[in-house]
């Protein structure tokens, strides 16, 4: 069942073209993602999602009602980039008052336990890390059906980030649908079930995270250090294989398709055991260099 | 609790733990009072003021006081910072309109300059002998009515201004010509013809003018009723067309 559908989005700021035409549609409990370089339209997107914004061209659905509808309100939460609360609010008060903003909250000191919000320390005094989580924890405090996370675990430190993917995986675990914007390469491949690709303002990719990897043109490389002298013609032999490079002991094959299976055949044929065996696989960041022409997300 | 009780308390709470503020709005013009309350001279009935005493006429310019900073000076800065960092924004994302928030923020304001104003009446009453306003009901109607004013006054500044430090620039270069008007410096009584009928057409002078009336036993003046009516309507209109959530 499709809870988020967006066709044909437009939207400008005067002259400059933010979102040009974004198309996309999120079924019920998935993780979706939309990744991209910055600048590329995620945040306008999402935010003509979460009706803070009206869209200039196109349709947005969101469970069947249009953004603007206050109901939503109730049933989605949002967690904004660059959205903050009052100096002086601790966040126990601040898990509080939102928490009364909702008919059936979720446990405010169970998320604050789970996100280690400091519950006496004032907004102004908390690190950047306790800040986001916060500000997640008021997303999901209203137990929402959809969570929009824009830029989730930017400012987190690698532990906080990886607990962070937890409590959002533990939290689409209860059936709620996630729409994340991110420029996180691992972060998308984590968590997303699928990911829709934007890049100046349009949508240049949708697919799941392998799917694009599988998408992609790049070409894999295995070394390995063999047990006994190799025949390099019969690797070359073999169609998946494009090039055999010999590093000291060592043999560098590189190629497409499936790789791994064509050496480890050829090896197994000739009793030969691959030492130290590394795969250098595509990656989604190969991907999105592909798609996007650029070297990373800008960041 | 309702969320709005919740709201402005929260908010009264963020007030407190501003103590320069809370100092200025709340404790401020019971100072002014008691300071020119010890001058002697101050408590002497006039012949200037058709026999009023000085003091008199102060406690009244220190309530226009408490809801010039309330207005001016408070308001406009927390409610430009709130829009500034996206406080208003991350209501609209909930079942909780921003409309709230501000209307809170407003309640908030009122409330401490109640208790502002409560604080220099008893203190001018139980140090100075100042009389409460023998016109009580008319002193209260134009007290909101006053606040009312300001309050959109700084709802406009707030609505205008980019950023919670221009909201508070703006209301203190606006603090000092309208307390001007109100006869913080010279009271509307000896200021002279020309500048008193100027002041009586500004918010915080036509407050001064209105809430004198009522502590010496009369309604207010027509033309100052008008004048803050005006001041209401205008300046409300203007809040609501231009005010921005983000």
């Amino acid at each position: 069942m499709t809870v988020i559908e967006v066709q044909n989005l437009r939207k400008a700021y005067g002259d400059t073209v933010a979102v040009r035409d974004v198309s996309f549609a999120v079924e019920r409990g998935e993780i979706f993602g939309i990744l991209g370089p910055n600048g590329a339209g995620k945040t306008t997107t999402v935010e003509c999602v979460s009706g803070l914004r009206t869209a200039d061209g196109g349709v947005i659905s969101v469970l069947g009602r249009p953004p603007a509808d206050t109901a939503l309100r109730r049933l989605v939460g949002v967690q904004l980039q660059e959205s903050q609360l009052p100096d002086k609010l601790s966040g126990r008060e601040a898990l509080e008052l939102f928490s009364s903003f909702y008919p059936g909250p979720a446990d405010w000191q169970a998320l604050a336990r789970d996100l280690d919000v400091p519950l006496t320390t004032r907004y102004a005094k908390m690190s950047g890390g306790q800040k986001q989580r916060l500000s997640i924890a008021l997303a999901l405090i209203g137990n929402p059906e959809i969570a929009i996370l824009d830029e989730l675990t930017t400012g987190l430190d690698p532990q906080a980030r990886r607990d962070t993917w937890g409590l959002i995986e533990a939290v689409r675990a209860q059936g709620v649908t996630i729409l994340l914007v991110t420029h996180f390469m691992e972060e998308a491949e984590r968590l997303c079930d699928r990911l829709a690709v934007i890049d100046r303002g349009t949508v240049v990719a949708l697919d799941t995270p392998a799917g694009l990897i599988a998408g992609t043109t790049t070409e894999q490389r295995i070394r390995f250090r063999p047990s006994a002298p190799v025949d390099v013609a019969l690797l070359e032999a073999r169609p998946e294989v494009r090039q055999v490079l010999r590093h000291g002991s060592q043999l560098e094959v590189a190629g497409t398709g499936n790789l791994l299976h064509a050496v480890t055949s050829v090896l197994a044929a000739n009793d030969i055991i691959a030492n130290d065996l590394r795969i250098e696989q595509a990656s989604l960041d190969d991907a999105f260099v592909q798609l996007t022409g650029r070297s990373d997300t800008g960041e | 609790m309702n969320v709005f009780a919740k709201l402005t308390l929260t908010e009264l709470r963020l007030f407190l733990r501003e103590p320069m503020s809370a100092f200025f709005v709340i404790i401020f013009p019971t100072v002014l009072v008691v300071i020119l309350g010890c001058i002697p001279a101050f408590r002497e009935p006039q012949d200037s003021l058709d026999g009023g005493r000085v003091i008199d006429l102060y406690v009244g310019i220190a309530v226009v006081l408490t809801l010039a900073m309330v207005a001016v000076q408070i308001a406009p800065a927390v409610l430009a910072t709130y829009r500034e960092r996206g406080v208003l924004r991350r209501f609209a994302t909930t079942p909780v309109s921003p409309l709230k928030l501000l209307g809170a923020q407003l309640v908030t304001n009122l409330l401490c300059a109640v208790v502002a104003t409560a604080l220099v009446l008893a203190v001018g009453r139980i140090a100075f002998d100042v009389p409460l306003a023998s016109q009580f009901a008319g002193f209260v109607l134009t007290f909101l009515l006053s606040a009312a004013g300001v309050l959109a006054i700084g709802l406009v500044i707030a609505a205008l201004v980019p950023s919670g430090k221009a909201g508070n620039s703006v209301g203190t270069l606006l603090f000092f010509p309208l307390m001007f008007f109100a006869g913080l410096w010279t009271p509307r009584e000896v200021m002279p013809e020309a500048l008193r009928t100027v002041a009586d057409f500004t918010p915080l002078g036509a407050a001064e003018r209105a809430l004198n009336d009522t502590m010496t036993g009369h309604w207010p003046a027509a033309v100052s009723v008008t004048v803050l009516l005006g001041y209401v309507v205008v300046f409300g209109f203007l809040a609501v067309r231009w005010f921005r959530w983000s």
